[in-house]
Formats: C-alpha cells, structure tokens, sequence
C-alpha cells in the first residue's frame, strides 16, 4: 500500500490537476466558441497560438512561461505589484503550467462540440420570443455538453500528466509542485525505488480510468445519447 | 389587415423577392404558392426577422416588423411570430411539455396551454422525448410550441412535407382547426396545389 507521503503527492495531483482544469474550462469553452463562431480578422493566427501548446516542446512552453512569470517579466511584476505573490516554486505555478498544457484539448473538444450545435435550434428558440443570453443557456450550452464533459476529461488527464512545462517552470519542489509524475521521476533517480514508482504509477492509472469512468457515469445520467467515450 | 409585405433580398445570384398586398381581413391563411426554389422559405425568414430584407416593409396586423425606407428593424424575439418550419426543429433535450412551455410568457398566447394540447391531441406525448415522436406527432408539438409563445400570426413552411398521406391528412385537418378556431393571420408556404385550394382563404402566387 502507498504511504502516507504517497498519498499526499496524490492528493497534491488532484488539487493541481482540478484546479488546472476548472480555471482553464471556462477560457477554453471562450476560445471554443470564438474559434467554431467568430468570424474576425486573426481568427486562423488565434487557432494557432491556442494550439501552440500542442506542438511546441513543453520544456519551451515551461521557459516562456517562465520568462512570462519570473520576477522582472510581464505577468510576474504585476502579480507582484498587485497583490504581492509569486507563482514560481509553488503548487499555483504547477497549476497554470498544467491549465496551459491542457487548454488546447479542451479547446478543441469543445469546439466541436459547439460546431456540431444544430443553429437551426437556436433561430428557433429566437422565433419563440428567447434573447441571445437565453438562447446560449437554454440550447447551445446544455446540446454542447458532451463536449465540455470530453473536454473536462481530457484536459484533467493531460493536466495530471503535465512533466516538462512544470519541471521548467516550477522545478521539482516536494509537496509543492511534485506531481506523480514528477514524484515518479525522482523515485526512478533513488536506488531501491522501484516499489515506490510502482505504486505511484499504479495510482496514475487509477485516477487516468476514475476520471474517464466518472464522466461517462455523468453523461449518462444527463441522458439523451450523451457519451464521452 | 393581416400580411403587408414587399420584400426583395439578394441571395448569391438569384434576388427573391414577394409581394403580398393587404387584403383589409385581419385573420385567414394566405398561401405562398409557387415552385420550389423560388425563395419561399427566404420571404418567411424575411416576415421572421432571420433574414434582412435589402428593400421593402413588412407589416403584420398593423403592426411594422421591418422598413427599410423607415430604418426600421425588430428584433427577432419582439415580432412575436408562431414559425413553424419544414421540419419540426423540436429541442433534443426537452421533453415535449418543455418545449411546449418553452415561449411562454412573451405576451399573451392566442390560446392556452390546456387547450392547445387538447385541440392538438398532444396530451398522450407531454412526457416524451423528441426523438420517440412521429412525423405528424413532432409537428403538431411545433404547431402548439409556435403557438404558446405569444404569436400573433403564424408562418408555415410547407408544414405537410416528409408526411406520409395518413399523417397529411392528421396534420392538414389541425391547420384547419386553427384557422377557423384562433383569429389569427397565418402565412402558409406550399407548392402543393391541392393542398393551398383546401386550406387557403387566399392564394398568392409566387
């Protein structure tokens, strides 16, 4: 059985991948919408920054946030300036590093989602007396669901399974910014680890299926053909 | 005076436009006749708000919705227009009492809700799901719906079309039901020509 420091690195996980994720959900459920919707100038070079993520090496989206963060930088000086905190070396770091990783899945999960969104429904609801506000809450955001759900799903995992922009920005601090994999990392440099990185990888696993099971679970009970899997 | 409409658009190519003058008569149901293709829907989506007119008025029951000359433009949700499409466009994820529900309280309904599910037979579906719904039964739920929110007139697009006869005929006698029942102008759009001289009080061709 993991002990009592194994179970806080866990715990520790689900603070910084829940987080991550519900800060990051309703920027992306924007973005989303933004991207299957708008129709502006710059529209294609924003679909691109959101996806950067994707693509770049994540030890270089920790550098930048990094640089974007650190005392001197742009984000850095005002959190200073403004309400006198740091993120470097603590867990909120870790969380936005996370936040930033899994943005674009959920982007793009939502987004679809959001496309697929018959608009006919919509000039109906329009039609029948509902102002542009009650036409996003009562048709477009509950027919959009199966997406946000896949989207919470898929950017809690990748948010749990953030390595390199975290160790890059937040560096590998215990009970701080020590996530499983972080915590897996260091085992594997310990000799005599090996039990303890079984462990922890048995737990990753563990939450990875709990999240894709809960979400499952919670789309069926909002019924109507909903699936996240 | 029910329908006064001069409207034109252009779309891509092809500019729609329709004509239909008032006829003085504050109720009935004026049929939209014409081919398809030739920009039926266009001219409702037109009286409907969802679609701006390049020129010309509409005025329903005394009542401007759009003029151009006038600079004047309601929004979709005030016209307070009962429009029933083609196909029933019933919402997924409410029941059929919710979306029967779902425009009340914009002004006062033609007819209530007791009554509406009564003369439209629908008290057997209220607790159903949309998808579980026939043909005819999903269109008479959009009838009622259109007809709860507050409408003033309502606008009918080719209501019989992908019904089979039995469901026509179902469907046919409710929509005479309705115009002899409510006094309430009605808009009817169909290429059908047996089925405009059953149901018209007058005919405008397209």
């Amino acid at each position: 059985m993991p002990d009592s420091a194994e179970w806080a690195i866990v715990l520790l996980s689900l603070k910084i991948g829940g987080v991550a994720m519900l800060a990051a959900l309703p920027v992306a459920y924007a973005l989303a919408w933004a991207l299957a919707r708008g129709r502006f100038p710059g529209r294609v070079l924003l679909d691109g920054i959101v996806h950067l993520p994707l693509v770049l090496p994540p030890v270089v989206t920790g550098w930048l946030l990094l640089l974007a963060f650190a005392p001197n930088g742009p984000v850095g000086r005002w959190l200073e300036a403004w309400f006198g905190v740091s993120v470097l070396f603590r867990w909120s770091g870790a969380a936005i590093a996370a936040a930033v990783m899994a943005l674009p899945l959920m982007v793009r999960a939502i987004r679809l989602s959001i496309e697929g969104v018959d608009r006919k429904l919509e000039s109906v609801a329009r039609t029948l007396g509902a102002s542009r506000a009650r036409v996003f809450w009562s048709v477009t955001a509950p027919l959009s669901l199966p997406g946000v759900l896949a989207g919470m799903v898929l950017g809690f995992a990748r948010a749990l399974g953030e390595f390199g922009a975290t160790i890059t920005f937040v560096s590998n601090v215990p009970g701080e910014t020590a996530t499983l994999p972080l915590a897996i990392y260091s085992a594997l440099q310990v000799p005599g680890g090996e039990a303890s990185v079984v462990r922890l990888a048995g737990m990753s696993v563990a939450l990875s299926l709990a999240a894709l099971v809960v979400s499952e679970w919670l789309a069926r009970r909002g019924g109507r053909n909903v699936h996240v899997l | 005076m029910s329908f006064d409409i001069a409207v034109t658009v252009r779309l891509g190519e092809a500019v729609v436009g329709a004509l239909v003058p008032n006829d003085g008569r504050d109720a009935g149901l004026t049929v939209l006749f014409g081919p398809s293709g030739v920009g039926k829907s266009s001219v409702l989506n037109m009286v409907a708000g969802l679609l701006r007119p390049a020129a010309g008025h509409v005025r329903v029951g005394g009542r401007t919705l759009f003029d151009a000359a006038a600079g004047i433009d309601m929004p979709v949700a005030e016209r307070c227009c009962g429009y029933v499409f083609q196909e029933p466009r019933l919402f997924p994820h409410r029941r059929v009492a919710a979306n029967l529900r779902y425009g009340m309280g914009r002004g006062e309904a033609p007819i209530g809700y007791d009554d509406i599910v009564e003369l439209l037979g629908l008290r057997g579906l209220l607790d159903r799901w949309p998808v579980t719904l026939s043909g005819g039964e999903a269109k008479r739920v959009a009838i009622g719906r259109a007809l709860l929110s507050g409408a003033r007139f309502l606008l009918m697009d080719e209501p019989l079309a992908s019904l089979d006869r039995a469901r026509r005929e179902e469907v046919m006698a409710t929509i005479e039901r309705l115009r002899d029942a409510l006094r309430l102008p009605i808009l009817y759009v169909t290429h059908d020509a047996a089925e405009a001289d059953r149901l018209a009080t007058r005919i405008v061709a397209m």
